[in-house]
């Protein structure tokens, strides 16, 4: 025992201290004094409170990704309403154009139409008209015809003037004319 | 050559005799190679001597006297600098359970998580159970090994009581676990099924005899490994004290061991926790070789 007193003699005695079975008990005795603090400490405190911390983390990167996939779906859905509302517009613009443009061509037609009625009525008028004045015209001729007629007869020869023979006559002639 | 030169030295008789007096053969090569044997012999012959493991030594805290079993000693002093920096570490480290962790919190965590997924990888969800267990080993070895690293501390781990208890207790724990999970079925572990049926009784003997050798192997490699990087680095430390200004090679040398113990701090507290978990792993699942 006294051999733990002094250092070079304990060293000298076994060569190694840790071979000194002498300090065993006691060494043993502290260390299991030790482990059984430094075990509650850890299973009642640090445990815990790491995987407390460690879960909270988990839990706080989860949540914040999922807030994440939450934003990006509505940045998507935000894109797809306003590629629709895009695309409605257009097709709105298209429809726009394409009505307006068959009411232009309607209207067009139409005013063709009117133009194209009128332009026969008038034709038709001027036709008309143009075949009242012949006739009137040809009236006209019939008349001085008889009259130039009878005139050159009764100059000629008075005796046979007879004036219904030389209007017949006229008229006749006249006939064959305007045939 | 060394041997050689120093045997022939040893011849001569001028120096034959001041030799004798002081260092062991072993650390004899500094002083002659610096050509100052004459002051190195009359420091020795005034009491000094190497004593690489006389920072092993037990000693009472408090005066001298028998060391009884609850004796407080220089072993019961660094026990609790132990507990209280790994509480520390781990308890005031996560106070701030900040989302964001600070450098003290981040250690802690990264502890937990090194623990932590070596069970779960090794023994599976089962073995989480004794997470608590395994985690304050792992923590306790760590801080025993680092704190050994702080000149004038005393390294727990490098002693064999220490890690002797610690070995046993795991074997003795594991050997429980497998007991009285699987009954008579944990024996499984010797019966190796893949093997030959002529080759069996063979295999189960070797088994048998190196599982009773796992606490040995176990607590004398984490022993062995802090208590010889600490004698290397007092050597060393020796050598520069005689040799005085000169001293740059054991400066040096000190240098190097010293960061090849910071790494082997850390690697024999992974190795002494990660077989823990491999036996527990065999207390668990004894037929899976």
């Amino acid at each position: 025992m006294a051999s733990e007193m002094n250092p070079a003699e304990a060293a000298g005695s076994t060569g190694m201290p840790q071979l000194d079975f002498s300090t065993y008990a006691n060494q043993i005795f502290w260390l299991v004094v030790a482990l059984v603090v430094l075990y509650f400490v850890i299973s009642r405190v640090a445990i815990p409170r790491i995987a407390a911390v460690l879960d909270e983390r988990r839990n706080a990167i989860a949540s914040e990704l999922a807030r994440a996939e939450e934003l990006k779906r509505k940045a998507e859905e935000a894109e797809a309403a306003y590629e629709k509302a895009l695309a409605e517009a257009r097709a709105e613009a298209h429809r726009i154009i394409a009505e307006t443009k068959a009411a232009l061509d309607e209207e067009l037609k139409e005013a063709q139409a009117k133009a194209e009625e009128e332009i026969a009525r008038m034709s038709a008028e001027a036709e008309e008209r143009i075949a009242s004045m012949r006739e009137s015209a040809l009236a006209h001729v019939a008349e001085v015809a008889r009259d130039v007629a009878g005139t050159i007869v009764g100059a000629i020869m008075p005796h046979l003037l007879d004036e219904k023979e030389v209007s017949r006559a006229v008229e006749k002639r006249v006939k064959e004319v305007s045939r | 050559m060394r041997h050689a030169a120093g045997k022939k030295r040893a011849a001569g008789p001028a120096r034959d005799g001041k030799w004798e007096g002081g260092l062991a053969p072993a650390t004899g090569f500094g002083p002659q190679r610096t050509g100052r044997g004459a002051e190195v012999a009359e420091e020795m012959s005034g009491g000094f001597e190497i004593e690489p493991m006389e920072q092993f030594v037990v000693r009472p805290l408090f005066g001298g006297g028998e060391i009884h079993w609850y004796t407080p000693t220089n072993v019961t002093l660094w026990l609790f600098v132990g507990v209280v920096v790994a509480s520390a570490l781990l308890v005031l480290g996560a106070r701030g359970r900040a989302v964001v962790p600070t450098k003290a919190q981040s250690i802690a965590e990264l502890s937990y998580g090194f623990v932590h997924k070596m069970i779960e990888d090794i023994a599976g969800k089962e073995g989480l159970r004794y997470f608590p267990y395994i985690f304050t080993v792992f923590m306790f070895i760590v801080t025993a090994n680092y704190l050994g690293l702080v000149p004038y501390a005393f390294t727990t781990t490098s002693h064999l009581a220490v890690t002797g208890f610690l070995a046993v207790t795991v074997f003795l724990s594991v050997t429980v676990i497998g007991f009285v999970r699987h009954g008579l079925g944990f024996l499984k572990l010797f019966w190796i099924d893949s093997a030959p049926l002529a080759l069996r009784p063979i295999l189960a003997l070797i088994e048998l005899i190196s599982y009773f050798v796992r606490p040995v192997s176990h607590s004398i490699r984490l022993m062995g490994n802090m208590m010889a990087g600490h004698a290397v680095i007092q050597v060393f430390a020796a050598f520069a004290g005689i040799l005085g200004l000169g001293a740059i090679f054991p400066i040096v040398a000190i240098g190097a061991v010293y960061g090849l113990e910071v790494i082997v701090a850390f690697i024999q507290a992974y190795v002494f926790t990660i077989l823990t978990v491999i036996y527990l792993n065999d207390a668990l699942h004894p037929g899976a070789h």
